[in-house]
Protein backbone atom coordinates (compact mmCIF):
# COMPACT_ATOMS: atom_id res chain seq x y z
CA UNK A 1 0.00 0.00 0.00
CA UNK A 2 1.36 3.44 -0.62
CA UNK A 3 1.46 6.41 1.69
CA UNK A 4 -0.60 8.12 0.07
CA UNK A 5 -3.50 5.24 -0.26
CA UNK A 6 -2.70 5.22 3.78
CA UNK A 7 -3.21 8.60 4.89
CA UNK A 8 -6.49 8.76 2.53
CA UNK A 9 -7.61 5.50 4.85
CA UNK A 10 -6.34 7.00 7.65
CA UNK A 11 -9.26 9.95 7.17
CA UNK A 12 -11.61 7.36 6.14
CA UNK A 13 -10.85 4.95 9.08
CA UNK A 14 -11.06 8.31 11.81
CA UNK A 15 -14.66 9.02 10.28
CA UNK A 16 -16.29 6.34 10.76
CA UNK A 17 -14.48 5.30 14.53
CA UNK A 18 -14.73 8.64 15.59
CA UNK A 19 -18.17 8.81 17.70
CA UNK A 20 -18.85 12.12 15.92
CA UNK A 21 -19.60 10.29 12.69
CA UNK A 22 -22.27 8.50 14.34
CA UNK A 23 -24.03 11.58 15.07
CA UNK A 24 -24.19 12.76 11.56
CA UNK A 25 -25.48 9.42 11.07
CA UNK A 26 -28.52 9.46 13.34
CA UNK A 27 -29.25 12.95 12.05
CA UNK A 28 -29.01 11.61 8.66
CA UNK A 29 -31.30 9.31 9.33
CA UNK A 30 -33.38 11.38 10.99
CA UNK A 31 -33.46 14.18 8.33
CA UNK A 32 -34.68 11.58 5.83
CA UNK A 33 -37.55 10.35 8.19
CA UNK A 34 -38.38 13.44 8.33
CA UNK A 35 -38.20 14.16 4.61
CA UNK A 36 -39.96 10.61 4.01
CA UNK A 37 -42.94 12.02 6.15
CA UNK A 38 -43.30 15.64 4.57
CA UNK A 39 -42.99 14.05 1.52
CA UNK A 40 -45.52 11.39 1.87
CA UNK A 41 -48.35 14.72 3.10
CA UNK A 42 -47.52 17.09 0.73
CA UNK A 43 -47.89 14.73 -2.23
CA UNK A 44 -50.97 13.52 -0.16
CA UNK A 45 -52.51 16.94 -0.05
CA UNK A 46 -51.35 19.00 -3.19
CA UNK A 47 -53.33 15.72 -5.06
CA UNK A 48 -56.37 16.38 -2.95
CA UNK A 49 -57.25 19.78 -4.01
CA UNK A 50 -56.36 18.77 -7.95
CA UNK A 51 -58.45 17.83 -10.83
CA UNK A 52 -57.04 15.31 -13.67
CA UNK A 53 -56.16 17.94 -16.04
CA UNK A 54 -53.58 19.34 -13.18
CA UNK A 55 -52.39 16.50 -11.56
CA UNK A 56 -49.04 16.13 -13.29
CA UNK A 57 -48.31 19.54 -13.14
CA UNK A 58 -48.75 19.30 -9.51
CA UNK A 59 -46.97 16.12 -9.24
CA UNK A 60 -44.10 17.61 -10.67
CA UNK A 61 -44.01 21.16 -8.75
CA UNK A 62 -44.65 19.59 -5.69
CA UNK A 63 -41.64 17.01 -6.78
CA UNK A 64 -39.06 19.34 -7.90
CA UNK A 65 -39.69 21.50 -4.66
CA UNK A 66 -38.96 18.82 -2.22
CA UNK A 67 -35.95 17.16 -4.17
CA UNK A 68 -34.56 20.66 -4.46
CA UNK A 69 -34.95 21.21 -1.13
CA UNK A 70 -33.55 17.82 0.10
CA UNK A 71 -30.96 18.91 -2.73
CA UNK A 72 -30.26 22.22 -0.30
CA UNK A 73 -30.32 19.59 2.85
CA UNK A 74 -27.84 17.59 1.58
CA UNK A 75 -25.58 20.44 0.54
CA UNK A 76 -25.67 21.45 3.87
CA UNK A 77 -25.33 17.83 5.84
CA UNK A 78 -22.21 17.02 3.26
CA UNK A 79 -20.74 20.55 4.27
CA UNK A 80 -21.15 20.00 8.13
CA UNK A 81 -19.38 16.74 6.83
CA UNK A 82 -16.39 17.98 5.04
CA UNK A 83 -15.54 20.72 7.56
CA UNK A 84 -15.61 18.38 10.50
CA UNK A 85 -13.24 15.97 8.30
CA UNK A 86 -11.09 18.84 7.09
CA UNK A 87 -11.07 21.70 9.74
CA UNK A 88 -8.43 20.76 11.26
CA UNK A 89 -5.92 18.61 9.23
CA UNK A 90 -3.07 21.03 9.91
CA UNK A 91 -2.87 23.67 12.28
CA UNK A 92 -5.78 22.44 15.01
CA UNK A 93 -3.99 18.31 14.20
CA UNK A 94 0.12 20.20 14.71
CA UNK A 95 -1.24 21.76 17.64
CA UNK A 96 -3.15 18.58 18.78
CA UNK A 97 0.88 16.81 17.99
CA UNK A 98 -0.69 14.55 15.94
CA UNK A 99 0.32 16.23 12.74
CA UNK A 100 3.97 16.01 13.35
CA UNK A 101 4.62 12.03 13.02
CA UNK A 102 3.40 11.87 10.05
CA UNK A 103 4.42 14.53 8.06
CA UNK A 104 8.39 13.60 8.90
CA UNK A 105 8.03 10.41 7.47
CA UNK A 106 9.08 10.49 3.80
CA UNK A 107 5.73 11.20 2.47
CA UNK A 108 6.00 14.64 1.99
CA UNK A 109 3.66 17.67 3.28
CA UNK A 110 2.27 18.39 -0.27
CA UNK A 111 1.17 14.33 -0.98
CA UNK A 112 -0.05 14.57 2.10
CA UNK A 113 -1.90 17.14 1.86
CA UNK A 114 -3.53 15.80 -1.21
CA UNK A 115 -4.19 12.67 0.53
CA UNK A 116 -5.64 14.07 3.50
CA UNK A 117 -8.22 15.38 0.73
CA UNK A 118 -8.54 12.65 -1.41
CA UNK A 119 -9.63 10.56 1.78
CA UNK A 120 -12.21 13.42 3.20
CA UNK A 121 -13.58 13.80 -0.72
CA UNK A 122 -13.95 9.99 -1.19
CA UNK A 123 -16.18 9.96 2.48
CA UNK A 124 -17.95 13.22 1.48
CA UNK A 125 -18.93 12.09 -2.19
CA UNK A 126 -20.24 8.40 -0.86
CA UNK A 127 -22.12 10.16 1.60
CA UNK A 128 -23.73 13.30 -0.91
CA UNK A 129 -24.69 10.81 -2.98
CA UNK A 130 -26.05 8.46 -0.71
CA UNK A 131 -28.72 10.77 0.74
CA UNK A 132 -29.47 12.50 -2.33
CA UNK A 133 -30.26 9.33 -4.35
CA UNK A 134 -32.03 7.94 -0.66
CA UNK A 135 -34.14 11.28 -1.11
CA UNK A 136 -34.77 10.87 -4.60
CA UNK A 137 -35.77 7.22 -3.95
CA UNK A 138 -38.35 9.10 -1.28
CA UNK A 139 -39.75 11.47 -3.58
CA UNK A 140 -40.50 8.66 -6.31
CA UNK A 141 -42.08 6.42 -3.92
CA UNK A 142 -43.99 8.68 -2.01
CA UNK A 143 -45.15 11.32 -5.42
CA UNK A 144 -44.13 9.28 -8.62
CA UNK A 145 -41.75 12.31 -9.79
CA UNK A 146 -38.76 11.68 -11.07
CA UNK A 147 -36.26 14.63 -12.00
CA UNK A 148 -35.69 15.34 -15.75
CA UNK A 149 -31.78 14.62 -14.89
CA UNK A 150 -30.56 12.72 -11.49
CA UNK A 151 -26.93 11.88 -12.77
CA UNK A 152 -25.36 15.39 -12.95
CA UNK A 153 -26.88 17.02 -10.55
CA UNK A 154 -25.71 14.26 -7.52
CA UNK A 155 -22.37 14.92 -9.27
CA UNK A 156 -22.57 18.66 -8.95
CA UNK A 157 -23.96 18.12 -5.43
CA UNK A 158 -21.02 15.88 -4.36
CA UNK A 159 -18.30 18.50 -6.16
CA UNK A 160 -19.69 21.42 -4.14
CA UNK A 161 -18.85 19.64 -1.36
CA UNK A 162 -15.80 18.34 -2.54
CA UNK A 163 -15.06 22.07 -2.96
CA UNK A 164 -15.63 22.28 0.31
CA UNK A 165 -13.13 20.31 1.81
CA UNK A 166 -10.81 21.54 -0.30
CA UNK A 167 -11.31 25.19 0.83
CA UNK A 168 -11.46 23.86 4.60
CA UNK A 169 -8.09 22.34 4.05
CA UNK A 170 -7.13 25.38 2.99
CA UNK A 171 -7.96 27.64 5.55
CA UNK A 172 -6.76 24.39 8.02
CA UNK A 173 -3.25 25.67 7.19
CA UNK A 174 -3.60 29.49 8.26
CA UNK A 175 -6.18 28.58 11.06
CA UNK A 176 -6.63 26.51 14.59
CA UNK A 177 -9.43 24.32 14.23
CA UNK A 178 -12.67 26.46 15.84
CA UNK A 179 -11.44 29.86 13.50
CA UNK A 180 -11.57 27.58 10.66
CA UNK A 181 -14.76 25.69 11.35
CA UNK A 182 -16.61 29.46 11.63
CA UNK A 183 -14.37 30.79 8.72
CA UNK A 184 -15.37 27.99 6.07
CA UNK A 185 -19.02 28.05 7.90
CA UNK A 186 -19.31 32.01 7.18
CA UNK A 187 -17.48 31.02 3.26
CA UNK A 188 -20.75 28.50 2.87
CA UNK A 189 -22.91 31.08 3.85
CA UNK A 190 -21.55 33.79 2.46
CA UNK A 191 -21.94 31.57 -1.19
CA UNK A 192 -25.17 30.97 -0.60
CA UNK A 193 -26.20 34.71 0.20
CA UNK A 194 -24.02 35.68 -3.40
CA UNK A 195 -26.19 33.04 -5.28
CA UNK A 196 -29.86 34.07 -3.52
CA UNK A 197 -28.13 37.83 -4.25
CA UNK A 198 -28.27 36.93 -8.19
CA UNK A 199 -31.43 35.22 -8.53
CA UNK A 200 -33.29 38.18 -6.61
CA UNK A 201 -31.04 40.10 -9.54
CA UNK A 202 -32.68 37.93 -12.04
CA UNK A 203 -36.44 38.72 -10.51
CA UNK A 204 -36.09 42.45 -10.46
CA UNK A 205 -33.71 42.95 -13.33
CA UNK A 206 -30.84 44.44 -11.37
CA UNK A 207 -27.79 44.33 -12.87
CA UNK A 208 -25.56 45.02 -9.59
CA UNK A 209 -27.27 42.52 -7.76
CA UNK A 210 -26.45 40.02 -10.81
CA UNK A 211 -23.40 41.09 -10.96
CA UNK A 212 -22.76 40.20 -7.06
CA UNK A 213 -24.29 36.86 -7.79
CA UNK A 214 -21.53 36.50 -10.40
CA UNK A 215 -18.82 37.32 -8.57
CA UNK A 216 -19.85 35.11 -5.62
CA UNK A 217 -19.91 32.40 -8.23
CA UNK A 218 -16.60 32.87 -9.54
CA UNK A 219 -15.20 33.08 -5.47
CA UNK A 220 -17.25 30.63 -4.36
CA UNK A 221 -17.95 28.27 -7.13
CA UNK A 222 -19.50 25.57 -5.40
CA UNK A 223 -22.92 27.83 -5.09
CA UNK A 224 -22.63 27.53 -8.97
CA UNK A 225 -22.77 23.99 -9.04
CA UNK A 226 -25.29 23.71 -6.61
CA UNK A 227 -27.66 26.41 -8.50
CA UNK A 228 -26.34 24.42 -11.79
CA UNK A 229 -27.69 21.00 -9.99
CA UNK A 230 -30.98 22.37 -9.24
CA UNK A 231 -31.91 23.87 -12.19
CA UNK A 232 -31.41 20.40 -14.10
CA UNK A 233 -33.85 18.76 -12.11
CA UNK A 234 -36.40 20.00 -14.09
CA UNK A 235 -34.28 20.81 -16.81
CA UNK A 236 -36.54 19.29 -18.92
CA UNK A 237 -39.76 20.55 -17.77
CA UNK A 238 -41.97 23.57 -19.55
CA UNK A 239 -45.08 25.25 -19.29
CA UNK A 240 -46.94 25.85 -15.57
CA UNK A 241 -45.06 23.31 -13.52
CA UNK A 242 -41.44 24.68 -14.65
CA UNK A 243 -43.50 28.11 -13.99
CA UNK A 244 -44.29 27.52 -10.10
CA UNK A 245 -41.19 25.29 -9.59
CA UNK A 246 -39.15 28.76 -10.41
CA UNK A 247 -40.85 30.95 -8.10
CA UNK A 248 -39.88 28.48 -5.02
CA UNK A 249 -36.84 28.89 -3.30
CA UNK A 250 -35.49 25.83 -4.23
CA UNK A 251 -36.56 26.75 -7.73
CA UNK A 252 -35.76 29.61 -10.41
CA UNK A 253 -32.21 28.18 -10.28
CA UNK A 254 -29.95 29.13 -13.16
CA UNK A 255 -27.84 27.07 -15.57
CA UNK A 256 -24.15 27.70 -15.59
CA UNK A 257 -22.23 28.14 -18.98
CA UNK A 258 -19.45 25.80 -20.22
CA UNK A 259 -17.69 27.95 -18.34
CA UNK A 260 -18.12 27.04 -15.33
CA UNK A 261 -16.56 23.64 -15.18
CA UNK A 262 -13.47 24.73 -16.83
CA UNK A 263 -13.21 27.36 -13.44
CA UNK A 264 -13.52 24.60 -10.95
CA UNK A 265 -10.69 22.84 -12.34
CA UNK A 266 -8.62 25.99 -12.33
CA UNK A 267 -9.71 27.32 -9.03
CA UNK A 268 -9.29 24.08 -7.47
CA UNK A 269 -5.70 23.89 -8.93
CA UNK A 270 -4.88 27.32 -7.25
CA UNK A 271 -6.58 26.14 -3.91
CA UNK A 272 -4.03 23.25 -4.26
CA UNK A 273 -1.34 25.70 -5.25
CA UNK A 274 -2.20 27.85 -2.47
CA UNK A 275 -2.46 24.84 0.19
CA UNK A 276 0.74 23.48 -0.66
CA UNK A 277 2.51 26.46 -1.02
CA UNK A 278 1.72 28.08 2.59
CA UNK A 279 2.24 24.33 4.28
CA UNK A 280 5.68 23.71 2.89
CA UNK A 281 6.20 27.43 4.26
CA UNK A 282 4.99 26.73 7.58
CA UNK A 283 7.23 25.79 11.24
CA UNK A 284 5.04 23.01 12.37
CA UNK B 1 31.20 6.02 7.85
CA UNK B 2 28.94 9.10 6.83
CA UNK B 3 28.39 11.47 9.79
CA UNK B 4 23.91 10.78 11.25
CA UNK B 5 23.54 14.27 11.83
CA UNK B 6 25.81 17.24 10.82
CA UNK B 7 24.60 20.81 11.49
CA UNK B 8 26.48 23.74 10.63
CA UNK B 9 25.60 26.93 12.02
CA UNK B 10 21.69 26.46 12.07
CA UNK B 11 20.48 29.83 13.29
CA UNK B 12 16.27 30.43 13.95
CA UNK B 13 14.68 33.34 14.50
CA UNK B 14 10.80 33.08 15.24
CA UNK B 15 9.86 36.86 15.38
CA UNK B 16 11.89 38.43 17.86
CA UNK B 17 12.95 35.37 19.70
CA UNK B 18 16.41 34.49 18.51
CA UNK B 19 15.94 30.32 19.33
CA UNK B 20 19.37 29.45 17.73
CA UNK B 21 22.12 31.44 17.48
CA UNK B 22 24.46 30.03 15.15
CA UNK B 23 24.73 26.14 16.48
CA UNK B 24 27.16 23.25 15.32
CA UNK B 25 27.03 19.76 16.19
CA UNK B 26 27.35 16.54 14.90
CA UNK B 27 25.74 12.89 15.94
CA UNK B 28 28.58 10.13 14.12
CA UNK B 29 26.85 6.49 13.57
CA UNK B 30 26.42 4.69 16.23
CA UNK B 31 26.96 7.77 18.68
CA UNK B 32 24.61 8.64 21.31
CA UNK B 33 24.76 12.32 21.74
CA UNK B 34 22.91 14.20 24.76
CA UNK B 35 21.58 17.50 24.39
CA UNK B 36 21.00 19.16 26.92
CA UNK B 37 20.00 22.51 28.01
CA UNK B 38 17.59 25.00 29.83
CA UNK B 39 14.01 25.40 29.38
CA UNK B 40 14.01 27.43 26.25
CA UNK B 41 17.27 27.07 24.79
CA UNK B 42 16.40 26.11 21.70
CA UNK B 43 17.01 22.17 21.78
CA UNK B 44 13.73 20.94 20.47
CA UNK B 45 13.86 24.14 17.39
CA UNK B 46 17.62 21.86 16.95
CA UNK B 47 15.54 18.56 16.37
CA UNK B 48 12.62 19.62 14.70
CA UNK B 49 15.06 21.57 12.04
CA UNK B 50 17.11 18.33 11.63
CA UNK B 51 13.35 16.19 10.79
CA UNK B 52 12.26 19.03 8.80
CA UNK B 53 9.26 20.55 10.97
CA UNK B 54 10.99 23.99 11.36
CA UNK B 55 12.76 25.69 8.36
CA UNK B 56 16.52 27.37 9.47
CA UNK B 57 16.78 30.89 9.53
CA UNK B 58 20.29 30.01 8.05
CA UNK B 59 23.01 27.30 8.14
CA UNK B 60 23.10 23.98 6.78
CA UNK B 61 21.65 20.81 8.52
CA UNK B 62 22.76 17.20 6.71
CA UNK B 63 20.89 13.55 7.98
CA UNK B 64 23.15 11.00 6.55
CA UNK B 65 24.33 13.60 4.18
CA UNK B 66 21.01 14.52 2.78
CA UNK B 67 19.90 17.96 3.77
CA UNK B 68 17.76 18.18 6.58
CA UNK B 69 13.56 17.66 5.33
CA UNK B 70 14.54 16.21 1.75
CA UNK B 71 12.44 12.70 1.53
CA UNK B 72 15.98 10.78 1.74
CA UNK B 73 16.71 12.67 5.12
CA UNK B 74 13.62 11.73 6.06
CA UNK B 75 13.55 8.27 5.30
CA UNK B 76 16.68 7.82 7.42
CA UNK B 77 15.25 9.00 10.78
CA UNK B 78 12.88 8.51 13.54
CA UNK B 79 11.42 11.27 15.37
CA UNK B 80 9.84 11.36 18.90
CA UNK B 81 8.58 14.63 19.52
CA UNK B 82 8.50 15.74 23.17
CA UNK B 83 4.97 17.18 22.58
CA UNK B 84 2.91 14.15 20.62
CA UNK B 85 -0.25 12.54 20.65
CA UNK B 86 -1.33 9.46 18.85
CA UNK B 87 -5.33 9.40 17.77
CA UNK B 88 -7.00 8.33 20.62
CA UNK B 89 -9.29 5.91 18.56
CA UNK B 90 -6.22 4.20 16.93
CA UNK B 91 -4.77 0.80 18.58
CA UNK B 92 -1.12 0.83 19.17
CA UNK B 93 -1.05 -1.90 16.65
CA UNK B 94 -2.35 0.37 14.12
CA UNK B 95 -0.62 2.95 15.03
CA UNK B 96 2.39 1.04 13.73
CA UNK B 97 0.79 -0.16 11.08
CA UNK B 98 -0.15 3.22 9.91
CA UNK B 99 3.89 4.61 10.05
CA UNK B 100 5.07 1.30 8.51
CA UNK B 101 2.80 2.54 5.67
CA UNK B 102 4.45 6.00 5.44
CA UNK B 103 7.80 4.93 6.04
CA UNK B 104 7.16 2.47 3.04
CA UNK B 105 8.78 -0.49 4.58
CA UNK B 106 5.39 -2.38 4.27
CA UNK B 107 3.28 -3.34 6.88
CA UNK B 108 5.21 -6.50 8.61
CA UNK B 109 3.22 -7.97 11.79
CA UNK B 110 6.23 -9.57 13.14
CA UNK B 111 8.21 -6.39 13.30
CA UNK B 112 5.36 -4.64 14.95
CA UNK B 113 5.33 -7.61 17.48
CA UNK B 114 9.08 -7.10 18.07
CA UNK B 115 9.06 -3.24 18.35
CA UNK B 116 5.94 -3.56 21.11
CA UNK B 117 7.69 -5.96 22.89
CA UNK B 118 11.18 -3.80 23.03
CA UNK B 119 9.04 -1.07 24.54
CA UNK B 120 7.28 -3.20 27.02
CA UNK B 121 3.88 -2.73 25.36
CA UNK B 122 3.28 -6.48 23.99
CA UNK B 123 0.19 -6.59 26.34
CA UNK B 124 -1.44 -3.44 25.39
CA UNK B 125 -0.69 -4.59 21.55
CA UNK B 126 -4.60 -3.88 20.68
CA UNK B 127 -5.52 -1.40 23.62
CA UNK B 128 -7.07 1.81 22.21
CA UNK B 129 -4.06 5.13 22.76
CA UNK B 130 -7.29 6.69 24.76
CA UNK B 131 -6.99 4.14 27.17
CA UNK B 132 -3.47 4.02 27.96
CA UNK B 133 -1.29 5.55 30.48
CA UNK B 134 0.99 8.92 29.52
CA UNK B 135 4.08 6.45 30.04
CA UNK B 136 2.58 4.04 27.65
CA UNK B 137 1.87 6.67 24.72
CA UNK B 138 5.43 7.23 25.29
CA UNK B 139 6.56 4.03 25.12
CA UNK B 140 4.41 3.30 21.76
CA UNK B 141 6.10 6.75 20.96
CA UNK B 142 9.75 5.46 21.08
CA UNK B 143 8.11 2.19 19.46
CA UNK B 144 6.92 4.29 16.62
CA UNK B 145 10.64 6.26 15.87
CA UNK B 146 11.95 3.10 15.28
CA UNK B 147 9.83 1.86 12.61
CA UNK B 148 11.32 1.77 9.67
CA UNK B 149 14.64 0.90 11.00
CA UNK B 150 16.23 4.45 10.86
CA UNK B 151 19.58 5.58 11.13
CA UNK B 152 19.25 8.70 13.14
CA UNK B 153 17.06 8.78 16.09
CA UNK B 154 16.07 12.08 17.25
CA UNK B 155 14.58 12.04 20.97
CA UNK B 156 12.88 14.86 22.44
CA UNK B 157 12.68 13.83 25.93
CA UNK B 158 11.56 10.55 25.48
CA UNK B 159 11.39 9.26 29.15
CA UNK B 160 10.05 12.43 30.70
CA UNK B 161 6.83 9.94 31.65
CA UNK B 162 8.43 6.84 32.10
CA UNK B 163 8.53 4.43 35.35
CA UNK B 164 12.32 3.48 36.64
CA UNK B 165 11.89 0.25 35.33
CA UNK B 166 11.25 2.15 31.73
CA UNK B 167 13.60 4.30 32.08
CA UNK B 168 16.42 1.65 32.65
CA UNK B 169 14.50 -0.44 29.45
CA UNK B 170 14.81 2.94 27.35
CA UNK B 171 18.54 2.40 28.20
CA UNK B 172 19.12 -1.01 27.44
CA UNK B 173 17.26 0.11 24.28
CA UNK B 174 19.19 2.87 23.39
CA UNK B 175 22.74 0.48 24.36
CA UNK B 176 21.11 -1.74 21.44
CA UNK B 177 21.34 0.90 19.00
CA UNK B 178 24.76 2.38 19.44
CA UNK B 179 25.81 -1.18 18.63
CA UNK B 180 23.72 -1.42 15.66
CA UNK B 181 25.37 1.83 13.87
CA UNK B 182 22.65 4.48 14.66
CA UNK B 183 23.37 7.38 15.86
CA UNK B 184 21.18 9.13 18.81
CA UNK B 185 20.34 12.52 19.41
CA UNK B 186 19.09 12.44 22.92
CA UNK B 187 16.90 16.19 24.61
CA UNK B 188 16.10 15.14 28.17
CA UNK B 189 16.40 17.55 31.50
CA UNK B 190 17.24 14.16 33.19
CA UNK B 191 21.29 14.62 33.63
CA UNK B 192 22.09 11.08 35.66
CA UNK B 193 20.64 9.47 32.73
CA UNK B 194 22.52 11.59 30.07
CA UNK B 195 25.25 10.71 32.06
CA UNK B 196 24.77 7.22 32.16
CA UNK B 197 24.01 6.68 28.18
CA UNK B 198 25.61 9.13 26.36
CA UNK B 199 29.00 9.36 24.59
CA UNK B 200 29.14 12.80 24.51
CA UNK B 201 27.20 15.73 25.74
CA UNK B 202 25.99 19.22 24.09
CA UNK B 203 24.80 21.91 25.77
CA UNK B 204 23.03 24.57 24.95
CA UNK B 205 21.82 27.99 26.89
CA UNK B 206 20.24 30.52 25.08
CA UNK B 207 20.32 29.63 21.38
CA UNK B 208 24.32 28.95 21.85
CA UNK B 209 26.27 26.01 22.55
CA UNK B 210 27.82 26.66 25.67
CA UNK B 211 29.83 23.18 26.02
CA UNK B 212 30.44 19.93 24.51
CA UNK B 213 32.51 16.90 24.82
CA UNK B 214 32.81 13.30 26.75
CA UNK B 215 31.28 13.51 30.32
CA UNK B 216 34.93 12.92 31.71
CA UNK B 217 36.21 15.09 29.62
CA UNK B 218 33.34 18.19 30.74
CA UNK B 219 33.91 17.02 34.63
CA UNK B 220 36.64 19.10 36.24
CA UNK B 221 39.15 17.60 39.27
CA UNK B 222 37.33 19.17 42.55
CA UNK B 223 40.07 17.70 45.11
CA UNK B 224 40.34 15.29 47.33
CA UNK B 225 38.88 14.59 50.98
CA UNK B 226 40.17 12.07 53.21
CA UNK B 227 38.43 10.57 56.29
CA UNK B 228 40.57 10.49 59.94
CA UNK B 229 40.05 10.75 63.00
CA UNK B 230 38.92 13.84 63.63
CA UNK B 231 36.43 14.27 60.71
CA UNK B 232 37.24 14.99 56.90
CA UNK B 233 40.15 16.67 55.68
CA UNK B 234 39.83 18.77 52.58
CA UNK B 235 42.57 18.92 50.16
CA UNK B 236 40.59 21.65 47.32
CA UNK B 237 43.82 21.67 44.56
CA UNK B 238 44.92 18.20 44.78
CA UNK B 239 44.51 15.62 42.04
CA UNK B 240 44.07 11.66 41.67
CA UNK B 241 47.98 11.20 41.70
CA UNK B 242 48.90 12.86 44.66
CA UNK B 243 46.53 10.57 46.61
CA UNK B 244 49.28 8.46 47.72
CA UNK B 245 51.54 11.07 49.16
CA UNK B 246 48.90 12.57 50.95
CA UNK B 247 47.65 9.03 52.48
CA UNK B 248 51.13 8.65 53.42
CA UNK B 249 51.85 12.11 54.85
CA UNK B 250 48.47 11.26 57.64
CA UNK B 251 49.72 8.05 58.08
CA UNK B 252 53.25 9.30 58.71
CA UNK B 253 52.07 12.04 61.34
CA UNK B 254 50.11 9.43 63.05
CA UNK B 255 46.45 9.89 61.43
CA UNK B 256 44.24 6.51 60.81
CA UNK B 257 43.31 7.21 57.40
CA UNK B 258 39.47 5.31 57.07
CA UNK B 259 38.24 6.53 53.29
CA UNK B 260 39.81 8.28 50.27
CA UNK B 261 36.74 10.27 47.62
CA UNK B 262 39.13 11.75 44.59
CA UNK B 263 35.92 14.40 43.78
CA UNK B 264 35.11 15.65 40.43
CA UNK B 265 32.20 18.12 39.44
CA UNK B 266 29.13 15.84 38.13
CA UNK B 267 27.35 16.51 35.00
CA UNK B 268 24.45 18.48 36.98
CA UNK B 269 27.60 21.02 38.46
CA UNK B 270 28.84 20.90 34.67
CA UNK B 271 25.55 22.20 33.17
CA UNK B 272 24.42 24.39 35.85
CA UNK B 273 27.57 26.24 35.49
CA UNK B 274 27.83 26.59 31.58
CA UNK B 275 23.84 27.37 31.69
CA UNK B 276 24.69 30.08 34.17
CA UNK B 277 22.89 28.60 36.84
CA UNK B 278 19.58 30.05 34.96
CA UNK B 279 17.99 26.62 35.26
CA UNK B 280 17.28 26.59 38.80
N1 LIG C 1 6.57 28.26 17.29
C1 LIG C 1 7.26 29.16 17.99
N2 LIG C 1 7.01 30.46 17.85
C2 LIG C 1 7.70 31.39 18.52
N3 LIG C 1 8.70 31.11 19.37
C3 LIG C 1 9.01 29.83 19.56
C4 LIG C 1 8.32 28.79 18.88
N4 LIG C 1 8.86 27.61 19.25
C5 LIG C 1 9.82 27.90 20.12
N5 LIG C 1 9.93 29.24 20.32
C6 LIG C 1 10.92 29.92 21.17
O1 LIG C 1 12.19 29.42 20.83
C7 LIG C 1 12.98 29.26 21.99
C8 LIG C 1 13.49 27.84 22.04
O2 LIG C 1 12.43 26.94 22.24
P1 LIG C 1 12.62 25.36 22.32
O3 LIG C 1 11.29 24.75 22.34
O4 LIG C 1 13.54 24.95 21.25
O5 LIG C 1 13.33 25.18 23.73
P2 LIG C 1 13.79 23.87 24.47
O6 LIG C 1 15.24 23.98 24.68
O7 LIG C 1 13.31 22.67 23.77
O8 LIG C 1 13.05 24.02 25.87
P3 LIG C 1 12.38 22.93 26.83
O9 LIG C 1 13.46 22.40 27.68
O10 LIG C 1 11.43 23.72 27.64
O11 LIG C 1 11.73 21.90 25.99
C9 LIG C 1 12.10 29.64 23.16
O12 LIG C 1 12.41 30.96 23.50
C10 LIG C 1 10.71 29.59 22.62
O13 LIG C 1 9.91 30.54 23.25
MG1 LIG D 1 12.02 21.19 24.21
Amino acid sequence: MTAVTAVALHTLQEALRRRVFLVVLVLTVAFLGLFWLGVDRAFDEALRFADGSELLEIEVAVGATLLGLAMFATLFLGTVLAIFLTLGAVRGDAERGTLQPLVVRPIGRSTFLLARFLGAAAVCTLYVVGVFTAAAGIVRTAGGWWPDEFFAPTLELAAAVVLLCALSLLGSVFLSTTANGIAVFMLFGAGLTGGLLGQIGEAMNSETLIDVGRRTAYALPFEALYQDGLHRLTSETFGAAAFVVRLGPFGGAEAAGGGLFAWIVVYVGLVALAAGTAFARRDL
Amino acid sequence: MALALAAHGVEKRYGAVEALRGVSLEVAAGELVGLLGPNGAGKSTLVKIACGLVHPSAGRVEVCGAPAGSPRARRALGYLAELFRFPGWMTADEVLTLHQRLAGKGADAGTRKELLERVGLAEARTRPVEEMSKGMQQRLGIAQALVGSPRLLLLDEPTSALDPAGRRDVRGLLDDLRRAGIGVLLNSHLLTEVELVCDRVVILSRGDVVAAGRPDELSRPRGVEVDVDGGTRAYPAATRDEVPAIVRDLVAAGEDVYGVRVLATSLEEVYLEAAGGEDA
